[in-house]
């Protein structure tokens, strides 16, 4: 006796979520292209049967897994354009379950997408997938989804007027805490920000979400209040233009002595004893400033992140600060060029300190 | 010309590309009916056009309305080459020929290509104004009402029933026409579901006109079946029952209230002949067939009647006084009792439940099969054959009924089993007495003039009428009104072969048999005790590869041997289960080229009025040394399944010491295990040979005997969680709450023909076995849950392969009471104590302490049983076999615990259920507005959606997809295929109901399911005919009182 069919089909498509995550997850041996077909689902049974769902019952596992999977294929399309989803008709899904669906289809495992951080969404990385699944620990079929994905949510709201978190939202029917994660990926992808290198990989993906928050509230043309249509993922190239004035306050030979001194009164006594602020100041209020006036140029704005790292937050933490004495120094330090009579660009300056420093102080840590 | 119809092209969705170069479509779309055809405006470069068409009008015969579908195609328009179709819509637009049903269809219909499937979304309106049509002479069946629902419609009062109605139209198959050798797989498949859906409009139509003619307005049981005979052509037949129904104003369910007082009927002389008549079928030949003990029918057609009846009629049905007067004189008696209603060529009733005071008493099952062979159909407008096949089986029920001392036959069904030029037809019912004063005369009443039924005051007196003349002992208890549907209607002087009466355990006046097989569904009245479950015997039968009469000959000779044989094992089944009756039994047989099989299902009860069941015991007729530790053996296995299953159904006797006061006769059969029971010492004597006074023996006499007996025992019994049953709801519980899931599972299996006959019998039972299984894992979620309306069917699509199709529902239901779980402590221990003594008729008056422990865990006695039986090499795999259920039993218990598959068991909160979302639905529902989200669309084989009730019938649903493919492997090999088809299949009926303005579909049937693959082409076609109600429905107001008593009792008693 063999099974040659075996089909079990709801009009309600309920889904087990736990399945949903095997599949999700690449539990499956089928071929990485074409649609609808499953060879063989036999590592997502063995992972099933590990965690204990019967007492040795394979082939009911089999069944009930092959039959989640083709649901799965058949939403899969669904899925990728959520807009049709819910006006479809083919599938009857209760909306908890629709929500379920969209938020772990687009869900993604920060290993990989910290590998993938500022990197083109192109074909070419597509194919350097396979190196980043073993680095990142996830099975291929999985990141090509994520891959996928992030792709998807970019090409989408790329070039979408408004927030790009609540675009995200919309379109993708996603949490706002998924559509923050994504608003971060796209921003990232679309800047290009270098994030690979090894000084860099203390740096979690958290920290960057954060950092590309920052600077989308501040930096971008939406920040500035223009409505263009790829306001919030493009930065502001006006203002990025501008602070190549801020260039000033390190090469006036006069205003840097006097912002020097500023920052060193104020801070005197309440950073750690052993910051060497007179020692350090110049190299790190250089190093901030030709961030600034660097900006200008599209490669440089790429480098943002590693040049904070190397710029500042390595000198410092060569010198042992804490990240209270960082935060210390940079808030000292952006209230004393307000103080400087010959400095004019105090809006500038604002905008470009108020992010400057709460990406350092995310990043400033071991 | 009494009818316009309307159609409005409104706009298209997700349609798919149809040209590569642009990636969009050009669309537009072609209304067809009749002969008539429109077109739209093509809408260049979009996948959503927007078309906004004018109204398009036909103006056609109404007849042309019913017989014909709305054809609605989507094409791409192609500048240089023929415009590519991209699907089409069939809508039957019957429901808006009717004043009361839907006024207008409009909304979202999905476009349909049976070879590409679901090809985009398109919406369209629909109008008809229907001019009233006076001629006499009309061909028309306007504003005849369609149910498929078997029992009065929700808001619906039945004033009349007529009785049965019936029709049948022949044609020919398109795929089997020489066009078919030229024409595209499309253009084919299209052929036939538009000829079906003329078909089955034309067939409708005709049998409206019957119903319009006996004096009705609505045909409720609507079956429709689709004979796909091949060469010789294409059966679409379909019965019911007609009767004339009035709308209740408001929205309160069904219940017949009004007392209008019913001239007496009159004696007719023609009743007399009737009824000599049927006292004269009472040949021996008859009393053989109906007996359950083993027939040796050497006819070709056989027939069975599963209950233990005299054929003697009795006096029963009385129409209220005039029973009474006749009471001692038996003719006139008769005279009176025979309603016109017998001189009805068919006295037969689609219905399986019926309002209060209808049903007077159930006899039991009559069913008769007959083999045929197909020939070629020559003049399909007069398709006498098909009908002369039909119109003999009817009348071989006809004679069972009355032989059977019935006058009709309620629950009534037709089913086929088709094999190449091989045609298995059957027939089955349940006789019955019906209340006759409730049957519309026809041939006296005109068309309007209609008497209501009566209504619950009157009820009573029609009982008392009836007992009366019986007993002779007055109408005097009102308890009989929950019994007498039980009670036997003849004499117990006159039994016609060995069998037992016993006294109602109810009323103790009447007599009742000791087990009652029925096709219909449990009547609200009758008590039972514990709660019902399903019960399947299974059979396969090999046989030889043949043709044309040989064949026909081979298969009739095998039916009778397998109608017997399912029928012991449902018996057997039955006993074990600790139950006494069966309701909605069907039994399907199918036949294949190299096979037999036969699926019966029903619903196993304990009915409180039927006499307990005695014990199960074993017997060898030929008593063996060695085999007496066996035996012991295996009856031990049995008596801890009967204590198991009357632990798991909660079945507790009611004391009855009067009882055990009657005379204990011998048990019937050789003993073997008696003196292995460790208990029985302790038992008084007289309780002992009271409990086994109709102790049901099992004999084996040899290896198959025994394999048997195993099988039996394998039998996968029911998670804890879960209810099941093949009728509408789980007898014995409470209510349903609301609906979880309705689904349907297909599998085919390959046999291996080279099997011996019992392991071919034994893996045809595993397979319906792990069906069962595998459903039960799928929905571990849901507990506590009752899978209703089990729907069994099994084919034998080609050779060595098997299908079996369920379909069922998955509704939630209700917890026990706290009062019942409070009453469960003390009771357990009885029950422990009841089941240790061995004898499940026995209730210890007394209970002793050391009784309880005793009830160890099962199966270990079993493993002792291996170690003293080792020379029985297949009792180790039976004990295995044993073994196993406590695994599967734990694990779905284990799963429960599960993260991320939360129970309501295991959390003891609604809350944590996957299907919260559902249930809050419902719940949530009647506060903004009365119904159902919109996109939400219920399915439900049931008549009803729980926790809902029914404010309007829309009309009927039956449509016919054919879907084929010829990339088989790429679309998922054929478990793909279906899996994409039956989805498809849903969505198209869900989109229908929605057009119509309904949020559900109830009595909802996937009748045909015809799978046919080839492999080697990567080929692969299907049928499917869905059928069904079209509802609107509101959430019940009290649900919510409801649903927080449930939720309280689940805090209260936790799993």
């Amino acid at each position: 006796m063999s099974l040659e069919m075996d089909v079990f089909v709801g009009n309600t498509t309920l889904i087990d979520e736990e399945v949903y995550q095997l599949w999700l997850d690449g539990y499956s041996d089928s071929p990485l292209t074409g649609y609808g077909t499953i060879q063989t689902v036999d590592n997502a049974v063995a992972k099933r049967e590990q965690g204990g769902v019967t007492g040795g019952f394979v082939d009911l596992l089999l069944s009930d897994t092959m039959d989640q999977y083709r649901v799965f294929y058949r939403l899969e399309r669904l899925l990728q354009s959520p807009d049709k989803l819910s006006n479809q008709l083919l599938f009857q899904i209760p909306p908890s379950m629709q929500s379920v669906l969209f938020e772990r289809y687009y869900n993604f495992d920060e290993a990989f997408v910290r590998e993938l951080l500022g990197k083109k969404l192109s074909k070419g990385t597509k194919k350097d997938l396979d190196d980043i699944s073993i680095k990142a620990g996830v099975s291929l079929r999985s990141c090509r989804r994520q891959f996928d994905n992030f792709k998807r949510v970019f090409k989408v709201v790329e070039e979408m007027k408004g927030s790009l978190v609540e675009n995200v939202q919309q379109h993708f029917l996603l949490s706002e805490k998924l559509a923050r994660d994504y608003s971060a990926i796209v921003f990232f992808a679309n800047n290009r920000f270098e994030t690979g290198k090894k000084k860099m990989l203390y740096l979690t993906f958290e920290d960057f979400a954060f950092c590309a928050e920052q600077l989308i509230r501040s930096w971008t043309l939406g920040a500035a209040g223009s409505v263009a249509d790829d306001m919030d993922v493009d930065l502001d190239r006006e203002f990025l233009q501008d602070l190549k004035d801020l260039k000033v306050l390190i090469s006036d030979k006069d205003l840097l002595d006097q912002h020097k001194g500023l920052v060193c009164r104020g801070v005197r006594g309440k950073m750690s004893t052993h910051c060497d602020i007179e020692g350090n100041f110049k190299g790190l209020s250089r190093g901030l400033v030709n961030i600034a006036t660097k900006l200008m140029h599209s490669k440089d704005v790429r480098d943002f992140f590693i040049d904070l790292v190397e710029k500042f937050i390595e000198p410092c933490k060569s010198d042992h600060w804490s990240s209270e004495d960082v935060q210390l120094f940079l808030l000292q330090y952006t209230t004393s060029a307000h103080a400087l009579g010959t400095f004019r660009h105090q809006v500038l300056w604002e905008r470009y300190m108020v992010t400057i420093r709460s990406c350092i102080l995310k990043m400033y840590h071991d | 010309m009494p009818g316009k119809l309307k159609v409005k092209i409104v706009a298209g969705r997700h349609l798919p590309v149809m040209d590569r170069a642009s990636d969009l479509t050009d669309a537009f779309v072609e209304v067809k009916f009749g002969n008539t055809t429109f077109k739209t405006d093509v809408r260049h470069k979009s996948l959503n056009p927007l078309w906004n068409s004018e109204w398009f009008k036909f103006e056609v015969d109404d007849e042309e309305l019913q017989d014909e579908p709305l054809q609605i195609t989507v094409l791409d328009h192609d500048t240089y080459s023929a415009n590519d179709a991209i699907g089409r819509v069939y809508i039957d637009i019957d429901p808006l020929l009717t004043n009361e049903a839907a006024h207008v269809i409009s909304g979202w219909f999905l476009i349909f290509d049976t070879i590409h499937g679901i090809r985009g979304e398109i919406n369209i309106t629909i109008k008809v104004d229907l001019f009233n049509d006076l001629n006499r002479f009309r061909q028309s069946s306007c504003g005849v009402k369609f149910f498929s629902t078997t029992c009065v419609p929700w808001c619906y009062r039945a004033v009349a029933m007529h009785g049965f109605v019936e029709e049948l139209v022949v044609n020919e198959d398109p795929e089997y026409q020489w066009i078919d050798r030229i024409r595209t797989p499309r253009a084919s498949n299209e052929a036939r579901q538009r000829l079906i859906s003329q078909m089955s409009g034309a067939l409708q139509r005709k049998l409206g006109l019957k119903v319009l003619e006996m004096g009705g307005n609505a045909v409720l049981g609507y079956l429709q079946c689709f004979d796909l005979e091949g060469e010789t052509g294409l059966v679409v037949r379909a019965i019911g029952t007609a009767c004339t129904l009035e709308k209740l104003s408001g929205a309160q369910p069904n219940i017949l209230s009004s007392p209008q007082r019913e001239p007496k009927e009159t004696a007719n002389p023609e009743e007399v002949a009737v009824n000599n008549q049927s006292s004269g079928s009472s040949s021996p030949r008859k009393i053989q067939t109906f007996s359950f003990s083993p027939p040796k029918p050497s006819s070709r057609r056989s027939s069975s009647s599963d209950t233990e009846l005299s054929l003697t009629p009795k006096t029963g049905v009385g129409s209220g006084s005039g029973s009474r007067e006749a009471n001692p004189a038996k003719t006139l008696c008769r005279q009176l009792t025979q309603t016109p209603f017998d001189q009805r060529e068919y006295p037969f009733f689609t219905l399986t439940s019926f309002p209060p005071g209808f049903l007077v008493h159930v006899a039991g099952v009559v069913s008769a099969r007959s083999v045929k062979l197909l020939d070629r159909i020559y003049n399909p407008d007069e398709p006498e054959t098909r009908d002369a096949w039909w119109a003999e089986l009817r009348q071989e029920i006809r004679s069972h009924a009355r032989a059977l001392g019935c006058h009709a036959v309620i629950g009534y069904s037709e089913h086929t089993s088709i094999c190449e030029e091989v045609c298995i037809l059957s027939a089955s019912g349940t006789a019955a007495i019906l209340n006759s004063r409730l049957l519309a005369d026809a041939s006296r009443a005109p068309a309007g003039d209609v008497r209501p039924w009566p209504g619950g005051s009157e009820r009573r007196e029609t009982e008392n009428g009836r007992s009366a003349p019986r007993d002779g002992t007055g109408p005097e208890d009102s308890l009989l009104q929950s019994c007498c549907i039980c009670h036997v209607p003849y004499d117990e002087l006159n039994l016609p072969f060995p069998m037992q009466l016993a006294l109602c355990a109810s009323c103790h006046l009447n007599k009742v048999p000791d087990v009652l097989f029925t096709t219909i569904e449990l009547p609200h009245s009758l008590a039972v005790i514990g709660k019902g479950c399903l019960i399947q015997a299974r059979l396969c039968r090999q046989k030889k590869k043949a043709q044309g009469e040989v064949n026909a000959a081979t298969i009739s000779g095998l039916l009778p041997f397998m109608e017997y044989e399912l029928h012991t094992q449902l018996m057997s089944k039955l006993k074990l289960r600790g139950m006494n009756a069966l309701f909605g039994l069907r039994v399907h047989i199918s036949v294949g080229e190299t096979m037999l099989v036969g699926v019966a299902s029903a619903t196993a009860v304990f009915v409180a009025a039927l006499p307990p069941p005695g014990s199960v015991t074993v017997a060898a007729k030929t008593p063996e040394p060695t085999c007496e530790g066996h035996l012991a053996t295996l009856q031990r296995h049995i008596d801890d399944l009967v204590a198991r299953n009357r632990q798991q159904y909660k079945i507790i006797l009611p004391e009855r010491v009067e009882e055990a006061a009657e005379p204990s006769p011998e048990p019937r059969h050789l003993r073997m295990s008696r003196s292995q029971s460790e208990s029985s010492e302790e038992m008084p004597d007289l309780d002992l040979a009271h409990g086994r006074k109709d102790a049901f023996v099992i004999e084996i006499d040899d290896v198959d005997a025994e394999e048997d007996v195993h099988m039996l025992l394998m039998d996968t019994p029911t998670p804890p969680g879960f209810y099941i049953c093949n009728t509408e709801t789980v007898p014995g519980v409470r209510r349903l709450t609301s609906n979880l899931q309705m689904f349907t599972a297909v599998r085919m299996y390959s046999l291996n023909s080279s099997l011996t006959a019992h392991a071919l019998n034994r893996t045809f039972n595993s397979l319906c076995d792990n069906l069962l299984k595998s459903l039960f894992f799928k929905l571990r979620s849901m507990t506590p849950c009752c899978l209703c309306h089990v729907n069994f069917s099994v084919s034998l699509p080609e050779d060595e392969l098997v299908q079996v199709t369920v379909t069922s529902l998955v509704a939630a239901c209700a917890r026990d009471s706290n009062k019942d779980e409070a009453m469960g402590g003390p009771k357990t221990e009885q029950l422990r104590g009841y089941l240790e003594s061995e004898d499940p008729l026995q209730f210890p008056l007394e209970l002793t302490s050391e009784a309880a422990p005793a009830l160890s865990p099962s199966h270990s006695s079993g493993r002792a049983g291996t170690v003293e039986s080792r020379t029985w090499p297949s009792l180790d795999d039976h004990v295995a076999a044993l073994a196993e259920h406590l695994p599967i039993c734990n694990s779905l218990c284990s799963m429960e615990g599960i993260p991320g598959l939360p129970s309501r068991g295991a959390q003891g909160t609604e809350m944590d259920s996957p299907h919260v979302e559902l249930r809050q639905r419902h719940r949530s529902a009647p506060s903004p507005s009365p119904t159902l989200p919109p996109p939400i669309v219920e399915l439900t084989p049931l008549s009803f959606v729980a926790g809902h009730h029914v404010n309007k019938y829309l009309g009927i649903i039956n449509v016919f997809f054919i879907r084929e493919t010829t990339s088989l492997r790429e679309e998922g090999g054929v478990s793909g295929f279906l899996h994409t088809f039956l989805i498809e299949v849903f969505s198209m009926v869900r989109a229908h109901v929605v057009a119509l303005g309904g949020n559900a579909v109830v009595s909802y049937r996937l009748k045909e399911c015809v799978f046919m693959e080839n492999l080697n082409k990567n080929q692969a076609q299907c049928l499917v005919n869905v059928s069904g109600d079209a509802v609107h429905v509101v959430c019940e107001s009290d649900s919510e009182v409801d649903l927080q008593g449930a939720s309280s009792d689940l805090q209260a008693c936790p799993m």
